[in-house]
């Protein structure tokens, strides 16, 4: 782990020349503590040189391609075919693309709520597309690119913002709050933490039943201070459960900065407490999200036991649709942060390589815009589910105290019709 | 009208000489101020209650005024926050602590079911926990199964909990006064779609004492016992009711624990119907409590079976017309009027 040497070190010795830094100069004490903690660490810019370490649980910060999109010297590449990695960037840019778009709708008040994830794709699809389509995958509330990567269609989603007739789960939850278990994806659940202990569950089912499956938790640097995930690490370490317990470190949780959320050096360094792994990943580097995530699941299916990923990365937007991060946040702190977007940063790197191109990308985008308008006027359309469905699954049949409200409300209902 | 009398004669002053309209989040919030002027040991615990000034702006500007020490963003830990409000109560501090949605009060519920409702019993009165509990609840926002509950009935349920549900700036101001100032744990239960309804509150200070019902509306053909988001609804209810000449009585008892059973009681034996909404779920409701009491205190002078309006025994959906469907909504009250009236012979 980073020691807090590095916060002290001297800025004489950063490799970088004064002049290629054209972030803007700001006196904002939490700006420049985060400037200098993740990005200009100096292990973090020496990283190059050591290459990727595949041991994993290394010293340093986890990362593949730099903030301006080129392979860091000596990084090893992991294999992925050229269809798979567009397919990574393709899930990345339709996440961007869904949320700038559901977002307006939001603000138009064509749906009550919104929970984006710009900045924070890499972190999210990289982690994701390290799993097999066996293992579970544990939401937050931000991942749904992880779940269009699986494969959860568009439309679904679209509906299920809406609550509209075909929304998979008719109309009951908030937006964002999606579910299938078709695909291997958990409910998300609103209470923050509440869904780290299931990881626990899901896993050990799996070990106990003898399937090489694994379970991933996704949850924000904000929920580490709740009690489940304190609890779930402990008993994931005593029982060596197959889980990988993936932090998004946004810097926010909500209104509150990361460094008043912990007085830890780092989210990863609370593994070491409980007998699991931690790693530090650059959440903006999704090929470097990627290979750390492969090797915690395969430690996983190999019966080896947990670990703990902080994917150190940034959240561009607001909280959700109900925040507004002007009251807490200044402009600066953002614009440093979009200069490291994971996108841009992926976009780069497939270019170089010779695996896409501007026309291509040109092409994608209104593929991307075509798809999104395709679902929102569909889901638009629909009406909301039947009434009768608000009475239906809350037991498995249904009590008499729910039958005669059923039967109340149709009669009201058919009088009105009258 | 003797009805009035109930109210504080600030309020009298106020609407005749010197009428001032706020919201109830800022009568809420001139309540923290005073009372963190006025007293030291008052300190503010939260989620996001500082710098972002809380989701519905209760807090916003206080900690400019009062500064990080007594008005604190926690970590998100609910349960662990919740605590060392206890904690610092039990030393003599006034924490008040505030739960963003009521839905999440379901994390702290050790904190105050076991710790904070049973200390003082439980040490025979060596220590007390003056603590207030802030929390939101109910629905009309579309925001479904986990942030829309009326969950007052748990915390009704559990002795040793004082519980307020105001439903007006001028209760709302009045109550968390005496809440803070109250050496026992308190439930302040405030209402999302409340925030922004304003009234009247008078530049004066004045407290309102808990256990003491308001009569909203005086009226003779019907009481209708109602609470938090209720209350508008039923006064609405009652506006319309009073242009066919149907007299109603609109009870609003802004405290549950402790209850004020004697104004309801009597508005009942004087109207001789009743009628009570709540939003929470109908079973195992706080409406069927007072209905149980009314039919111990009055029962030979009701002239119909009470009824009750309340929301559907299931979890709230997201899609508006459906969560519309699971609340009490302005025709059901008017429904359940006429149901009770019609019954009489």
């Amino acid at each position: 782990m980073r020691g807090r040497t590095i916060l002290t070190r001297p800025k004489t010795q950063d490799p970088r020349p004064k002049t290629q830094d054209p972030r803007p100069k700001t006196q904002d004490p939490r700006l420049r503590d985060l400037e200098t903690r993740v990005f200009r660490s100096p292990k973090l810019s020496q990283f190059g040189m050591r290459g990727y370490n595949p041991s994993g649980m290394s010293e340093a910060i986890a990362g593949i391609i730099d903030e301006k999109g080129k392979v860091r010297s000596g990084a090893v590449v992991p294999e992925i075919d050229r269809d798979d990695l567009i397919r990574l960037y393709r899930a990345m840019l339709l996440n961007r693309r869904v949320d700038e778009r559901m977002l307006k709708l939001q603000r138009q008040g064509r749906i009550s709520f919104y929970v984006g994830a710009a900045g924070e794709e890499g972190a999210i699809i990289g982690s994701a597309f390290a799993m097999q389509d066996d293992d579970w995958l544990i939401p937050c509330y931000r991942e749904a690119g992880a779940a269009f990567l699986r494969g959860y269609s568009l439309k679904d989603f679209t509906n299920q913002l809406y609550g509209n007739l075909e929304d998979e789960i008719k109309g009951r939850q908030m937006p964002c709050h999606w579910a299938s278990r078709e695909l291997r994806l958990a409910s998300v659940s609103s209470p923050v933490g509440s869904q780290i202990p299931h990881a626990n569950g899901f896993g050990l089912a799996a070990k106990f039943t003898g399937r090489k499956e694994v379970a991933l938790v996704y949850f924000g640097e904000g929920a580490t201070s709740e009690g489940d995930f304190h609890v779930a690490c402990n008993i994931a370490g005593v029982f060596k459960a197959p889980v990988v317990f993936f932090c998004r470190n946004n810097q926010w949780a909500i209104s509150v900065p990361s460094e008043v959320q912990t007085a830890s050096e780092t989210y990863a360094i609370k593994a070491k407490a409980y007998g699991i792994e931690g790693v530090q990943v650059d959440g903006n580097d999704v090929l470097a999200v990627y290979q750390v995530t492969v090797e915690a699941a395969e430690r996983a299916r190999r019966g080896e036991g947990a670990t703990l990923i902080e994917a150190i990365t940034y959240r561009q937007g607001a909280h959700t649709s109900s925040d507004d991060p002007r009251a807490y946040r200044s402009d600066d702190e953002v614009a440093v942060w979009k200069k490291r977007d994971p996108i841009e940063r992926f976009r780069i790197f497939l270019v170089d390589q010779g695996y896409w191109s501007a026309a291509q990308d040109k092409k994608l985008e209104e593929e991307l815009n075509e798809e999104i308008q395709t679902a929102v006027r569909r889901a638009e359309k629909l009406g909301p589910p039947d009434i009768e469905t608000v009475f239906q699954d809350v037991f498995a049949e249904m009590p008499w105290h729910l039958r005669e409200q059923l039967d109340e409300l149709n009669e009201t209902l058919n009088s009105e019709v009258e | 009208m003797s009805e009035t009398a109930r109210e504080h004669p600030a309020v009298q002053k106020a609407s005749s000489g010197n009428p001032r309209s706020i919201m109830y989040r800022e009568a809420l919030r001139e309540a923290l101020l005073e009372e963190m002027r006025r007293d030291a040991s008052v300190f503010l615990l939260g989620e996001g209650i500082a710098r972002r000034g809380g989701s519905y702006k209760v807090t916003e500007g206080l900690l400019n005024e009062f500064g990080p020490k007594r008005v604190i963003d926690t970590p998100l830990a609910e349960a662990t926050f919740t605590g060392a409000g206890v904690g610092a109560a039990l030393t003599g501090m006034r924490p008040v602590v505030e739960i963003l949605f009521i839905d999440f009060s379901m994390l702290i519920l050790d904190q105050i079911a076991n710790q904070a409702a049973k200390l003082q019993f439980m040490t025979n009165k060596q220590c007390s926990v003056p603590m207030v509990l802030r929390t939101q609840g109910g629905a009309g926002n579309g925001l479904a199964a986990q942030h829309s509950q009326s969950l007052e009935a748990i915390f009704y349920h559990i002795p040793g909990l004082h519980l307020a549900m105001p439903a007006t700036p001028y209760d709302a101001k009045g109550l968390m006064k005496s809440a803070i100032r109250s050496d026992f744990p308190v439930v302040f239960i405030e209402h999302k779609l409340l925030y922004m309804t304003e009234g009247e509150v008078p530049e004066e200070e004045y407290l309102i004492p808990f256990g003491e019902a308001s009569i909203k509306r005086p009226g003779n053909d019907l009481t209708l016992v109602a609470w938090s988001n209720m209350l508008p609804r039923s006064l609405k209810a009652a506006e319309s009711l009073a242009e066919e000449g149907i007299d109603i009585e609109v009870v609003d008892p802004r405290t549950l624990v402790p209850l004020d059973k004697k104004t309801i009681v009597d508005s009942v034996r004087k109207t001789q119907h009743l009628v009570i909404v709540q939003e929470a779920v109908r079973r195992g409701g706080v409406a069927s409590d007072i209905a149980s009491y009314v039919h111990e205190e009055a029962f030979d002078y009701l002239d119909a079976p009470i009824e009750i309006v309340a929301g559907l025994n299931t979890p709230i959906p997201y899609n508006l017309s459906l969560e519309k469907a699971c609340i009490p909504q302005e025709v059901d009250i008017i429904e359940a009027v006429r149901r009770a009236l019609a019954r009489t012979v």
